[in-house]
């Protein structure tokens, strides 16, 4: 039996009213790979993102996470996102709970897992990322920086099986930038499946196993990222690495 | 004035009254206003409709007419309340003045739920979140703050509408002691002055408890 791709999207399409934002995206992502999705502003890579943990629902195509089809809003599709963590580029911190809280808020809601149980696993969350000391905070009381990765502990206290990053570091002032790419490079190496929009190429190049292009709703090419950056195939993707390294 | 002095007890008693009903229609309106402004948000259109369609309903009919269905279509249709203290107008009036305010405060919730920035939900949802955790972990506690002035106001109208079903025929309360007093021989300056003074002495402290909450919210963040 073949192990069955992490994540398959396959013949997926969507519209926002008259705007085609998804064509016929067909995408596979196997287990422990990480993913880098990259292209121009509004080309739909968070939207391809949000249809993964179905926070955008599509019009038609399929989309798999482990196997098993999205299911419809209810019990079920709360059941699968719990298994899919994102990091959002707004970092979306629950701002009434202090950082602590907000990554025990879902293991003990969803998971049901207890109190003591959950804020010892937290608190190990926390000392991996490197704030353990700021978990008695509120959210707006951290910078920017420890918000995402107090966003990454959160999503990883529910032991997810893939992790989707919508440019995670767009929001960042450019020193923090490298202390949520550290995080993000070690989970990649310890095997986590990742799925990661980013216009970061060190990251790309370091830690991806590919690189997917997209423009204007389509997949473009999906290539090893040192032979997408040295050596693009299409013209779209040519113009857009040269708008991107030259300034 | 001297009404209020001479018949003390029964302003006491229309106080305690009043404020018998008042607790029983918050209570009321309050659950139902909540729910149904869960409903307005939700992803279940039949719902949504629920929700959508009381307010409108209960926000642009007279409080009158509500009472009078309640009191009296309501058992033609074979729902029959029971009595209070043998008063056959308690519950109709209790239920339907929270019906009635409970669009009000379905809106004033909802407002608030709208303030609450969109992210904070999805956020909610993708840890795995059911609609109704999130609503209830991460929306509605954040919605609180901005939702406490509005519906503050909300329900001093409900303390002062509450007269609206004394005058109906639940005796016993504020309003009624007007009537009372009025057959009494008072004159009627006399008797609604002292029920004036009655009813600010619920509606003033209730804006200071009000004041406090605020502020009270306010600091714990
Ligand atoms: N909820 C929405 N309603 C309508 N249009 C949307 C919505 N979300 C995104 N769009 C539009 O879809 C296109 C793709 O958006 P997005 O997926 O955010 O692109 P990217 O992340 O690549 O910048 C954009 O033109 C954007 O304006
Ligand atoms: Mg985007």
């Amino acid at each position: 039996m073949t192990e069955a791709p992490m994540i398959r999207m396959v013949s997926v399409d969507k519209h926002f009213g008259e705007l085609h934002v998804l064509r016929d995206i067909n995408l596979e992502v196997a287990a422990g790979q990480v993913v880098v999705v990259l292209g121009p502003s509004g080309s739909g890579k968070s939207t391809l993102c949000r249809t993964i943990n179905r926070l955008e629902p599509v019009d038609s195509g399929t989309i798999e996470v482990d196997g098993q089809r999205l299911p419809e809003e209810g019990k079920a599709l709360a059941g699968l996102r719990a298994d899919v963590g994102m990091v959002f580029q707004s970092f979306n911190l629950f701002a009434h709970k202090t950082i602590l809280q907000n990554v025990t808020l879902a293991p003990m809601k969803v998971r049901r897992t207890s109190k003591a149980d959950a804020e010892k696993a937290g608190i190990a969350l926390l000392e991996r990322v490197g704030i353990a000391n700021q978990r008695d905070k509120y959210p707006a009381q951290l910078s920017g920086g420890q918000q995402q990765r107090a966003a990454i502990a959160r999503a990883l206290a529910m032991k997810p099986k893939v992790m989707l990053f919508d440019e995670p570091t767009s929001a960042l002032d450019p020193e923090m930038v490298n202390e949520v790419l550290d995080v993000m490079t070690t989970l990649a190496k310890e095997g986590m499946t990742m799925l990661v929009v980013t216009h970061e190429m060190g990251f790309a190049r370091r830690a991806a196993n590919r690189v997917v292009f997209m423009s204007d709703g389509e997949i473009v090419e999906d290539a090893d990222p040192e032979a997408f950056f040295t050596a693009p195939r299409s013209d779209r993707a040519k113009d857009f690495l040269g708008k991107i390294l030259t300034h | 004035m001297d009404a209020l002095i001479a018949e003390f007890p029964r302003f006491v008693s229309g106080f305690l009254g009043t404020l018998r009903l008042c607790l029983f229609a918050a209570i009321g309106a309050l659950l139902l206003g909540t729910l149904l402004a869960a409903f307005r948000v939700s992803p279940v259109p039949p719902l949504r409709w629920v929700g959508t369609s009381w307010v409108t309903v209960f926000r642009n009919s007279p409080l009158v007419v509500v009472l009078f269905l309640f009191a009296f279509g309501l058992p033609q249709v074979g729902v029959v309340f029971p009595t209070f203290g043998g008063n056959a107008f308690f519950w109709p009036g209790v239920a339907g003045l929270s019906a009635y305010t409970a669009a009000f405060v379905c809106e004033a919730v909802r407002s608030g739920i709208n303030s609450v920035p969109a992210g904070q939900a999805e956020a909610a949802r993708a840890v795995g979140l059911t609609f109704q955790q999130t609503l209830g972990a991460v929306v509605l506690p954040q919605a609180l703050r901005t939702v406490v002035p509005p519906l503050g106001s909300v329900m001093i109208a409900m303390i002062k509408n509450s007269a609206i079903v004394g005058a109906f025929g639940v005796t016993g309360e504020l309003f009624s002691v007007d009537g009372a007093l009025t057959a009494a021989g008072y004159s009627a300056l006399s008797s609604l002055g002292g029920v004036a003074i009655a009813y600010l002495a619920i509606t003033i402290p209730a804006g200071i408890g009000l004041g406090w909450l605020e502020r009270k919210i306010e600091v714990k963040r």
